[in-house]
């Protein structure tokens, strides 16, 4: 019976871990956004979720191919995260977070009005299931694994990206002062938006590998919309190697806490630590200083 | 080289420059004086385009260049190195120095200008994976030197090297930048630190509430007595 016991648990940090890979990519995109253009999309899972729908239109209500239809939905996605800086944030740049913040909140209701106008509230779904695998006595959905081997792979090329190229450097030094970016003959219009249209193809990447695992509905953007918010400021809003660790952590709470108790209790689990986290390191664990 | 006809500029409601004429040729080093508030800075900026002049003309190698945005005027061969330093402290020093090297033209050539920085400061060699925001004030300065050089300047626009460093560091620093003079770059520089610029520079302009009110050659400034009397403390 112990035995048994300790396997499952095994199963369940396991499964935490592949879990995290996923949520580490979902936080990536917006903090990312955050740090470098000091803005918050509240409406980032709202992109995944037209993402989803994107891949599903084009698969099963178009017939083409998978292998098209997800590259498809990452350049949508990326065009739209650069349509959403220029037309909604661009204007409002100056203003108040609290503005930024509303104004962004409303691409939230309305992305989610429309693909309800559009799509209705069925749950939509590819028809595609991965199958699942055995190890001893622990069982894995591949879709997860899947899941975890590409977002961990899009984690390290915007990594790379960020170090090794010169518009990434850009866009790092551009999120630690921007007025002087022009005399190094940085146009700083340029570097949101190449950094905007990363942020949307990362959202349009997530809304590929959730497409194999869940439904797509309107709402569903609430299901990890929240969760993706809370796991940036955990890890300090902007801050993306702490964005990637407070993924992993909340993972953990969710899926080793689930196991232990309920698969709902994973999730009050995880949130109460959060907002004690907020009290006790309302900067984020892993906060710079001085900043 | 540059030529300012005439330039007006100023914040809202507020005149930082009237009415001002500049010329700096090729070869030349050339010192701007004056107090703070004397509107200095405001003209780097002019000359950088960061912020637009109300009247007058902006000319490099003859051609007007007061329509261009900001982000092309260093490909005119024009590099400031603003006041402050103003470095990207949580990137190391080499990736300063690289993003100096962003316009498309300097790219291609950036492993044979760090080699030159690295030359000219070894110290920045030693330091080159350290954040630069760890650097103290002087290497932050040669740094900053370093980043504007990578893009391949002709002029370089130095904004008050001399700020905010120990005096020992002062003297080091004015002996790099008659380096980089030697090195056959046109030098414009912004300073407070009267008796030393005047010592590495060949001519000079006094500015006093944003208007130009004298210039001459070094040694016509030093024996003069407005610059005496308000800078020299003769």
């Amino acid at each position: 019976m112990e035995s048994v016991f300790d396997i499952f648990l095994l199963e369940a940090v396991l499964n935490g871990l592949l879990l995290g890979g996923l949520l580490a990519l979902l936080s990536l995109g917006l903090n990312l956004i955050f740090g470098v253009i000091d803005v918050v999309w509240i409406c980032y899972a709202e992109l995944i979720m037209i993402g989803m729908y994107a891949i599903w239109w084009l698969h099963v209500g178009q017939g083409l191919s998978l292998w098209l239809a997800f590259p498809a939905a990452v350049v949508l996605v990326g065009l739209m995260g650069m349509a959403l800086h220029y037309f909604i944030i661009r204007p409002v740049l100056a203003a108040e977070p609290i503005n930024q913040l509303l104004v962004t909140g409303g691409v939230l209701f309305f992305l989610q009005a429309l693909a309800t106008v559009i799509f209705g509230i069925d749950f939509r779904n590819l028809g595609v299931r991965l199958p699942g695998f055995s190890v001893g006595d622990m069982y894995f959905s591949s879709a997860r694994l899947l899941a975890f081997a590409v977002a961990l792979a899009a984690i390290a090329a915007t990594w790379l990206f960020l170090r090794r190229t010169f518009t990434g450097v850009a866009i790092r030094a551009i999120s630690q002062d921007r007025s002087i970016m022009p005399l190094m003959g940085v146009n700083p219009g340029r570097i949101y938006l190449v950094t905007s249209a990363i942020g949307g193809a990362l959202a349009g990447l997530a809304g590929c590998l959730l497409v194999l695992q869940y439904d797509v509905h309107p709402a569903i953007g609430l299901s990890f919309g929240p969760l993706t918010f809370l796991i940036c400021v955990m890890g300090g809003l902007g801050n993306l190697i702490g964005g990637f660790v407070a993924a992993f952590v909340f993972a953990q709470f969710i899926s080793v806490g689930g196991f232990l108790f309920q698969l709902e209790w994973g999730y009050v689990i995880a949130f109460v630590f959060f907002i004690a986290m907020m009290f006790w390191r309302p900067q984020g664990i892993f906060a710079r200083s001085g900043r | 080289m540059l030529e300012l006809r005439s330039v007006s500029a100023g914040y809202d409601g507020f005149q930082a420059l009237s009415d001002v004429d500049l010329q700096v040729r090729s070869g030349e080093a050339v010192a701007v004086l004056g107090p703070n508030g004397a509107g200095k800075t405001t003209l780097l900026r002019v000359i950088s385009r960061l912020i637009a002049n109300r009247h007058g003309e902006l000319l490099m190698d003859g051609r007007r260049y007061d329509a261009m945005p900001a982000w092309d005027v260093i490909g005119l061969g024009i590099a400031q190195v603003p006041e402050g330093r103003r470095l990207f402290p949580r990137l190391s020093v080499e990736d300063n120095l690289r993003i100096g090297a962003y316009l498309p033209a300097a790219r291609g050539k950036v492993a044979s200008r760090l080699d030159f920085v690295y030359s000219l400061f070894p110290r920045m060699r030693e330091r080159r994976l350290q954040l630069a925001g760890t650097l103290s004030g002087g290497e932050q300065q040669m740094c900053a030197i370093g980043r504007a050089l990578m893009s391949g300047p002709r002029l370089l626009l130095l904004d008050e090297p001399s700020a905010g460093l120990a005096p020992v560091v002062v003297q080091s620093i004015f002996g790099l930048i008659s380096r980089i003079r030697a090195e056959g770059y046109t030098v414009l520089i912004v300073e407070q630190n009267v008796r030393q610029v005047l010592g590495i520079v060949d001519r000079a302009y006094l500015m006093e509430t944003g208007r130009m009110r004298t210039s001459g050659t070094a040694a016509e400034m030093l024996s003069n007595d407005a610059v005496r009397k308000a800078y020299l403390g003769i």
